[in-house]
């Protein structure tokens, strides 16, 4: 019941948006040739389907999402329970992600393509950079705030600091992390679009550069709309993995918004 | 030498600019099998007096030792046992109570075997593939009592382990530990704040006071192992502690039965 209010509740600003787009459509606000109504780009979608095989193109974005995501995801895990657990050494490294963190993944593009030249490669880097930092930060925080009678416990029972730090600082920090991990896969997801769009022949954000090549705005719109929902898709689903987790842990419902 | 020596031990904290005085010149004489409570008003130091004997931290001056062997950290022989438990809530209750034994020289089914055993001793048998988020405070306590006896150590640390359970389970859980303190023979050191735990568990009561962290009194408590709270000995000596502490100058009479 209270699952079913909160889809109707959220489906409203669909709805509106969708008026909206519409009645600017219908009243030209800008040039037809540039501005695709609803319906062509329902076309325009049913169009990539059949014809442009967008479940390749999504399955390719995809593949390099989840390359670079899983890197970044376990340096970031191993790196922040290092300097979660020796907290002194934060203090030499938390300066140099702070100047790090800020520059746009995008802005690393030249190097990467001159480093790794243009493909698959590219993109992976650029979601390796988005997801790295949230995750590291995330997972820092996380050990620092765990409750101390875990490690007096560890301590008790004479663990080794290896076995201490996998066995008891990992799974007690872990619902945190998790946080971690559902924020930078979507910052993550911002920035697939961005790196597919540098020499990429396939993806998502190769979608989008052939659609403005061929003008396509129908196409183009149809993109964004894929981009968005495969977004929507991963945030639910890393909150349901997230509820999960913290219903393993005993833990409350995350008090995050959806 | 006594089985735990505790010898002209100081802690102090620095806040700031001052040090604040936790402890000061504690000395203190505790023998194998006895069963010890340190009481006093909350600030006076009596958790971190356990905390240093369990080696969690370390005293300023002084010395303690346990066995002769001067303390350095925490071990297996000796586990403290939590006031907020300790579980780690992503273990079953079982693989809670198999922690300790992970580098003990036992097969998977043995170590399961000796969990299983204490499950039981503690009456929680039938949960041992919950989590402890699933059981209330007064299981999960018992769990990690389980836990620490599983690994069959000579000394148990309580610290105020039964100050957050309700006034009936905290009497239950006190009454197991007395059977247990009888049948375990266990050296125990319990911290609380409770006159009445402290004379229904103790052998003898150590009395502390705050600003900065003194022994008061060192009260023996004769009552046996079988206790009743209605014995007019026990509400008897209930009430002489409660006026040491009210007063707040030592009673210079000593106390026998």
């Amino acid at each position: 019941m209270k699952t079913a209010k909160k889809i109707l509740q959220g489906a409203c600003g669909f709805v509106l948006i969708l008026l909206l787009w519409q009645a600017a459509a219908s009243a030209h606000v800008f040039n037809a040739s540039l501005f695709p109504t609803p319906l062509q780009t329902w076309q325009a979608l049913a169009e990539l389907i059949t014809q442009n095989n967008l479940y390749l193109q999504i399955g390719a974005s995809m593949t390099r999402y989840l390359i670079g995501y899983v890197i970044a995801a376990v340096l970031a895990v191993i790196l922040g329970l290092l300097h979660g657990y020796y907290a002194g050494s934060w203090n030499y490294v938390n300066p140099l992600v702070q100047f790090l963190r800020p520059i746009s993944p995008i802005a690393w593009m030249p190097f990467i393509v001159l480093w790794f030249g243009i493909g698959d490669i590219p993109a992976e880097v650029v979601i390796f950079i988005a997801a790295f930092f949230p995750i590291l930060l995330s997972t820092v925080s996380a050990v620092r705030h765990i409750d101390p009678v875990y490690l007096k416990v560890a301590s008790n029972f004479s663990f080794g600091t290896l076995k201490t730090i996998t066995s008891i600082v990992f799974p007690a920090a872990f619902p945190q992390i998790m946080d971690g991990f559902r924020m930078a896969c979507g910052t993550a997801w911002i920035f697939l679009v961005a790196g597919e769009m540098v020499g990429a022949q396939s993806g998502l954000g190769f979608l989008i550069v052939d659609a403005r090549n061929n003008l396509r705005v129908d196409v183009l719109a149809a993109t964004i709309v894929v981009i968005g929902v495969l977004g929507l898709a991963i945030d639910l689903f890393m909150h349901y993995l997230e509820d999960l987790v913290r219903k393993r842990w005993g833990l409350g419902i995350a008090k995050t918004s959806r | 030498m006594s089985y735990i020596e505790i010898q002209d031990v100081s802690k102090s904290y620095a806040s700031g600019e001052e040090s604040h005085t936790i402890l000061s010149h504690i000395s203190l004489s505790i023998e194998k099998g006895e069963f010890v409570c340190l009481l006093g008003p909350s600030g006076c130091g009596k958790t971190t007096l356990m905390n240093l004997v369990a080696g969690f931290e370390k005293a300023d001056a002084g010395s303690i030792t346990i066995h002769g062997e001067p303390v350095n950290g925490p071990k297996k022989d000796y586990v403290t046992i939590f006031q907020n438990y300790g579980l780690l809530p992503w273990l079953t209750v079982e693989k809670n109570v198999m922690l300790g034994l992970s580098d003990e020289k036992l097969t998977r089914k043995e170590k399961q075997e000796r969990a299983e055993q204490y499950l039981r001793e503690v009456g929680l048998y039938e949960s041992r593939g919950l989590r402890p988020g699933e059981l209330s405070g007064g299981m999960q306590q018992r769990v990690a009592i389980a836990r620490a006896l599983a690994v069959h150590p000579e000394i148990l640390f309580m610290d105020e382990p039964f100050a957050a359970l309700d006034a009936l389970t905290r009497m239950r859980l006190q009454d197991d530990m007395l059977k247990l303190s009888r049948e375990e023979k266990k050296t125990i050191l319990f911290v609380t704040h409770d006159i009445e735990e402290a004379v229904f568990l103790a052998d003898r009561i150590v009395i502390l006071k705050e600003n900065p962290g003194e022994i008061r009194k060192i009260v023996k408590v004769p009552l046996g192992k079988e206790r009743d709270r209605t014995w007019d000995e026990f509400q008897y000596l209930r009430d002489h502690i409660l006026r040491l502490f009210e007063a707040g100058v030592p009673d210079r009479t000593e106390y026998y039965i």
